[in-house]
């Protein structure tokens, strides 16, 4: 069997499949409704958009909730490493489609949202290229939503209240977009790659999903062809880096899951299954399927300042925890990445890392806080340098004409 | 009413420790402004981060604290505190 499923058929360079290459290729669903939920379960399969819950529970919540309801594509891909959703949606539209068409009829929802960030323009006129080509009883159910460019457009209560508002930011919860979304509907959010998986569990089934499933991942950083790969669940790093041409450095460690996940010793990574379940087991998450190796002559502490900083640049900004939690880890990190530090700097990163998850409505400090907690074990050498030196372990003098 | 810092050194966080059923305090975030009187009003499971906002113990609140608890609910003058019988607002 071909190693690809989610993005099988014609060239990905051809651009968008056309709905009649998409329907001859794989026919229509076998499973729907309740039969297609009792499968995703099977299949355990998890969302892919990065927080990784269960599927078939989120459809169930959903269809057990009073009607009417509602179903949100989510393909905001606001992390900035992430690339696999805009091309899954450029390149196999229909697939997306079918999976929200499938979601809204296990779900009973009359009505699908395609919600793409506003920077993935390509991405867009693909979908909307595809909804043409769409029966009309499909396309009068569906409509479009672009949210601002942010890292926390994608989050779900934010998306939900910029379809009701116009505003994505995060809201308090309880109520959860499956208890009140859309319109105060019952809603389920579901990120496009997670929703073509299900699309295809609908035509292959739950174990099929188990034994033989894929996702994608975009492998970026020091690699020699960066991009989005589909791979098999439960392959190594090791295996998608090299897919991605190898190593295009020597590797010091390595960003599993995005700017929401954390850094890996490079000693300890390339073993690691991409699979979300074992994963977790050991102590890491995949996150949306970011694989970033981080080469030996650049400085972990300033890296991780800057995905901080960039972090609390986009914090909504509603919650204090976030605001100034996130900022002051970011100055801090700044400052010891700068040979600047002050003698209780890792004592308060440690402790900042420790208080700010579980305290904003979203899980936005969370994410930050993870990575940093990563980072003080993973480049506690180079933290210890930096503190003690003022110097960083990766300069390196350039060689002659080096960029 | 105790004075509260010996409230705090009485310990009482057992309660949460020892997964008793019962109300959890939940901070609505977004609502919530630093002012502190919850962390004053009940020390044992609440206490003020280094930008004043509140850092909640998890779980339920034992029963001998539960009228300090509604206290501190009560007074939030932002309503950012709420006592919840399942725990799940944060």
């Amino acid at each position: 069997m071909s190693l690809l499923s989610l993005l099988d058929g014609p060239d990905l360079r051809g651009g968008a499949e056309p709905v009649t290459s998409h329907l001859a290729r794989l026919g229509p669903s076998l499973l729907s409704g309740a039969a297609l939920i009792d499968a995703l379960e099977q299949s355990d399969l998890r969302g892919r958009g990065g927080a990784g819950f269960p599927v078939g529970r989120k459809w169930r919540s959903v269809a057990a909730r009073p009607g009417p309801r509602v179903v949100i594509a989510n393909g905001a891909e606001g992390e900035p490493l992430s690339f696999k959703d805009r091309l899954l949606m450029q390149a196999r539209p229909h697939l997306v489609l079918d999976g929200a068409l499938l979601a809204a009829g296990a779900v009973k929802a009359d009505q699908i949202i395609l919600y793409i960030g506003r920077e993935h323009s390509a991405a867009a006129s693909a979908m909307l290229h595809a909804l043409a080509e769409r029966p009309a009883r499909e396309r009068r159910r569906i409509r479009i939503s672009r949210p601002p460019v942010a890292y926390i457009s994608g989050e779900e209560t934010a998306a939900v209240q910029f379809i009701n508002r116009g505003v994505a930011l995060p809201l308090t919860v309880p109520p959860r977009p499956f208890e009140a979304g859309v319109g105060g509907r019952p809603t389920l959010v579901q990120n496009v790659e997670s929703l073509a998986t299900a699309a295809l569990i609908g035509r292959r089934g739950g174990t099929w999903y188990r034994s033989s499933g894929t996702l994608l991942v975009t492998v970026t950083g020091a690699v020699t062809r960066p991009g989005v790969i589909e791979t098999w669940l439960g392959t190594t790093v090791a295996e998608v880096v090299e897919r991605a041409g190898g190593r295009a450095a020597s590797i010091q460690a390595l960003l599993l899951g995005g700017y929401f996940g954390g850094w890996v010793a490079a000693d300890d990574v390339w073993e690691l299954p991409l699979h979300p379940e074992r994963l977790r087991a050991t102590g890491h998450a995949l996150g949306c399927g970011v694989v970033a190796p981080l080469p030996v002559d650049r400085c972990g502490v300033a890296e991780t300042a800057r995905i901080v900083s960039y972090l609390a640049g986009q914090s909504a900004g509603q919650c204090g925890p976030c605001v100034f939690g996130l900022e002051a880890i970011a100055e801090t990190l700044r400052r010891i990445a700068m040979g600047l530090s002050r003698p209780d700097d890792l004592a308060r990163l440690d402790r900042w890392g420790a208080e700010l998850p579980g305290r904003g409505a979203c899980r936005h400090p969370d994410g930050g806080a993870g990575l940093v907690r990563s980072a003080l074990s993973v480049f506690a050498d180079d933290f210890a340098h930096h503190q003690e030196r003022r110097g960083c372990t990766a300069a390196r003098p350039l060689a002659v004409g080096a960029a | 009413m105790f004075e509260p810092s010996a409230r705090r050194r009485q310990g009482s966080l057992g309660g949460a420790r020892f997964g008793r059923s019962g109300p959890s305090l939940g901070i609505d975030r977004i609502r919530c402004d630093g002012r502190g009187y919850c962390a004053e009003l009940l020390p044992e499971l609440i206490r003020l981060d280094d930008w004043g906002y509140p850092i909640v113990s998890s779980g339920p609140v034992p029963d001998h604290l539960l009228e300090h608890a509604r206290r501190a609910v009560a007074t939030c003058p932002l309503l950012a505190i709420r006592l919840a019988a399942d725990g799940r607002s944060r």
